[in-house]
């Protein structure tokens, strides 16, 4: 198990937040695309959101190929070198190799692919020539992983497209959210740029769309609109003591750490609620910030967590410790957090019941909420028609189109939060459905 | 325990490995480190009148990862005065008088051939190799693989040689040759006591796709080099057995070409070889492979209860025959244990595209391992060596080993296809798929053909 020292200065919080999965050397690279087997119908393809052809891809590196290598990439996902980061490949097209199934690791696909990537974002490598002009325009709300990837398949498709960011950089949470061990701000910054460069869409920053004048001037401005606006801020627990100094969003709190690095405050004993994969974030991230103790709680037991296994083991690694089957009562303090009381759950057939007289104070300084991002409603429903489902993801059709048919949307605004590679699998699917709402034409 | 002591023609040593004439024998420094490490002979790099070289000198063939699967070399013969390397093999045989030091020579004229002969023997030197191989630099100059690929000269050439020798003569031959047993037999037939075989194969291991200029690169341009190093061993290999199999050659022999561990030893020897020599192994990895080759040899032959090389030399040789010898009788099909396949469908691939279409997949996606289709499978092997798992796909034998027919008795018995579409064509009835099936056979994502 790790133990971190509280980092003081940027070299302090870069070797502490040493990248996950760090950028491949030429060599490292040569090697590891050797291994790879080269599947028939390979199951790392199929484990794929967006699909890549990952044996061709691997397979272009070996063979000295690497604009190849990338440009097969980005074929599939605009959203390549993030994915390659950010993905839990484990789960995915890693998890699928089938060097799994005999005990041989798997081959390291998104690190290889990150290295592709790397290399033309770089050497500003044009690979693409975007589609003749249409002359139909496209907005595109937020810029984030949906927003880039509908805008880059757009371009090829031929449409002009303007992308309204409300923050002052893109890439959503992958500037915002995502751990910065996984993927730093500049890697991120720099694909979108990279992207821009090639497909000449317009981003327009600090350019917030917060109610019905913006979106009907974005109806009488474009020919179509597509929503990539993903969750809004981390929900509220509903417990007493919510709102006292030291308690704060999981999300929030990585947004904070990513853009402040070792300035950021962190407590020295901290208590994450919440079993998802940004509670594991949190609790990784306090651990590499020098927090005394982290404990992760949460109501139900390990199996049950919304987290990837090897979120919560990295978690672990880092030094968190967990509580499970505990419900959190109460915030407790003067002012400033002092800690949370607690009461113990039995679990019975998935229904939970608190056991009477079981109540215990765990003591911390700051609680970070991992309990999930709300959705944007109270936007959204100031478009005319969009209806949303129960749980405030954006109802379409096969081709992402809304029940406002000049609306379009993917990502975690339509899927209710999953991983940066759905967003651009969805989001390419959804430039289709543009493109054919738009001309008629099927592709 | 195994008795490693070899004697070939003579010239004996304490293991029958030893490192050929090369840039890993061009010193007694190189030499005595090798013999401390455990080789039992080296053949000097080729004494003669001194080259100049050139600068670079070596080229490569890489598999994926793995480097110099094959190399080649357009470096010369010795560029050491012959009487600093005289004194050397007299210091290396005062040092280890047991151990095999072999002269390799490469001379012109039969007054000078005369004379190295002497000069070498009494340097102390074992034995002596002719270097009639080297397929670069000195056969455009009428030596090396120029006199090997001639036979009348190279006979010439080493009954010059044994009108001197007093020490055993080994002819080192060339492969590039349609016949390896010509010049064989021409060693003998000029009296030459032993052949040792192969030396480098004429080749351009690869071209500079961005300077247009073949490797090695000598200030932009390049000539053909000599190929060794594992790729070859298979040519090797069969040269070996095609001159162990000729009566008229019965010649010891001392294999080249591509050993690199105790295996390749054990298969040269099982083709007839009595020692081997090692040159790219050792370039790549040093002396200190002996390490390993030692060890598994001991252990190979005690475990088959060989105590000697004799007892397995040339015991392979038996089972080489002809193809027309064959038993087109006996059959195997390939057979697949689901509980060793990873699911990577390669043996699928290989077969669907590169063989008889033998081999189906599970109509259920969830279930990656495929199944033999025994009556299209003809038992070629090639799912089985594509295969990345140990021992996961094997050939069974399916006929009842009762039946024996060759092409041979066929053939006399006037049983065998004579026309074009005669109907006992071995293919006739096995299934092949209509031509347009390929073009509406469901196709994974991204596949084109």
């Amino acid at each position: 198990m790790a133990e971190y020292k509280r980092p003081t200065t940027e070299a302090d919080f870069a070797a502490n937040f040493h990248p996950k999965k760090p950028l491949m050397s030429d060599t490292e690279a040569y090697y590891e695309s050797s291994r790879c087997l080269y599947c028939y119908d390979a199951p790392c393809i199929n484990a794929c959101p967006t699909g890549i052809d990952i044996p061709t891809f691997i397979r272009q590196i070996n063979n000295d190929n690497k604009d190849g290598a990338a440009k097969t990439i980005y074929d599939s996902n605009w959203m390549g070198h993030a994915c390659g980061n950010v993905c839990p490949t484990e789960e995915l097209c890693e998890g699928a190799c089938v060097y799994t199934k005999s005990d041989v690791k798997p081959i390291e696909i998104g690190r290889l692919q990150a290295h592709a990537t790397d290399k033309v974002i770089h050497a500003k490598k044009k690979l693409f020539i975007t589609g003749k002009p249409t002359g139909k325009k496209v907005a595109v709300i937020g810029a984030g992983p949906a927003g880039v990837s509908c805008a880059c398949e757009l371009r090829m498709l031929g449409h002009a497209v303007d992308i309204y960011e409300a923050r002052e950089k893109p890439s959503g949470l992958c500037v915002y959210g995502v751990a910065p061990y996984k993927l730093t701000n500049e890697e991120a910054v720099d694909e979108i740029a990279y992207l821009q460069e090639q497909f000449g869409f317009n981003v327009h920053y600090n350019k917030p769309v917060t109610g019905r004048a913006d979106f009907e001037k974005l109806e009488k401005d474009h020919d179509a609109v597509f929503i990539g606006i993903g969750l809004g801020a981390t929900s509220a627990l509903g417990i007493p003591g919510e709102d006292k100094k030291g308690v704060m969003g999981a999300l929030e709190f990585v947004e904070e750490l990513r853009n402040k690095h070792q300035s950021t405050p962190v407590g020295s004993k901290v208590i994450v609620l919440g079993g998802g994969n940004t509670a594991m974030d949190a609790a990784s991230e306090s651990c590499r910030m020098g927090a005394e103790s982290v404990t992760i709680a949460y109501r139900r037991g390990p199996e049950e967590m919304g987290a990837y296994s090897f979120e919560f083991d990295l978690a672990k690694k880092s030094g968190a410790k967990a509580l499970f089957n505990v419900t959190p009562l109460e915030v407790l303090g003067n002012g400033s957090v002092t800690g949370v009381k607690f009461i113990r759950n039995s679990s019975d057939n998935g229904k939970l019941e608190a056991i009477p007289g079981s109540e215990f104070v765990e003591p911390c300084d700051m609680v970070l909420l991992g309990t999930g991002q709300g959705k944007q409603v109270e936007l959204l429903k100031q478009v005319s028609g969009l209806t949303l489902d129960q749980k405030g993801r954006i109802v379409v059709n096969e081709h992402f189109q809304t029940t406002n048919a000049k609306y379009f949307t993917a990502g975690d605004a339509m899927n209710g939060g999953v991983e940066v590679v759905n967003a651009a699998a969805e989001a390419k699917r959804a430039a289709h459905g543009i493109h054919t709402y738009l001309t008629g034409q099927k592709n | 325990m195994a008795d490693l002591r070899t004697n070939l023609a003579g010239i004996k040593s304490p293991n029958p490995f030893w490192l050929a004439s090369a840039p890993p024998t061009n010193s007694g420094y190189q030499i005595m480190k090798a013999f401390d490490a455990g080789w039992g002979g080296a053949v000097w790099k080729t004494l003669g009148v001194p080259v100049v070289n050139v600068s670079s000198r070596y080229g490569a063939v890489n598999y994926r990862d793995k480097r110099m699967v094959g190399f080649n070399n357009i470096e010369l013969i010795t560029d050491r005065p012959l009487k600093d390397n005289l004194r050397e093999i007299s210091e290396v045989k005062k040092r280890f008088p047991d151990h095999a030091v072999i002269a390799s020579l490469m001379v012109e004229t039969k007054e000078e051939w005369h004379q190295i002969v002497r000069d070498v023997e009494n340097a102390g030197a074992d034995g002596i190799e002719l270097n009639f191989g080297c397929p670069h630099g000195m056969c455009e100059r009428g030596m090396g693989s120029a006199v090997g690929q001639e036979p009348k000269v190279l006979q010439m050439i080493v009954e010059w040689v044994k009108e001197v020798a007093k020490v055993p003569v080994i002819t080192k031959l060339t492969p590039n040759i349609s016949d390896i047993t010509r010049p064989a037999r021409a060693a003998r037939a000029g009296g030459s006591d032993a052949i040792s075989l192969i030396n480098t194969i004429q080749s351009i291991v690869g071209v500079d796709i961005d300077q247009f200029v073949p490797y090695p690169i000598v200030d932009g341009k390049s000539t053909n080099g000599g190929y060794c190093g594992p790729a070859v061993k298979p040519i090797a290999l069969n040269m070996v057995k095609n001159c162990a199999q000729h009566p008229d050659v019965n010649l010891p022999i001392s294999g080249i070409g591509g050993v690199e561990n105790w295996r390749d030893a054990v298969e040269f020897i099982l083709l007839g070889a009595t020692t081997v020599q090692v040159c790219t192994a050792v370039m790549h990895f040093g002396f200190g492979i002996i390490r390993e080759i030692l060890p598994g040899l001991e252990r190979y032959m005690d475990e088959k209860g060989f105590k000697t090389i004799e007892d397995f030399r040339g015991k392979a040789l038996p089972n080489i025959k002809h193809w027309e010898d064959l038993n087109l009788k006996y059959k195997v099909t390939a057979s697949i244990n689901e509980s060793k396949c990873i699911g990577c469908q390669l043996c699928y691939t290989a077969c669907e595209d590169g063989a008889h279409q033998a081999i189906a997949l599970s109509s259920d996606p969830a279930n990656r391992i495929p199944s033999i289709i025994d009556e299209n499978c003809v038992g070629c092997n090639l799912c089985s060596l594509v295969c990345p798992v140990e021992d996961c796909i094997t050939m069974e034998r399916r006929d009842d080993g009762k039946e024996h027919l060759t092409w041979g008795e066929r053939t006399a018995a006037g049983n065998i296809p004579k026309t074009f579409d005669d109907p006992l064509a071995g293919g006739l009835h096995h299934w092949v798929p209509e031509p347009a099936g390929a073009l509406v056979k469901k196709k994974p994502r991204h596949y084109k053909g």
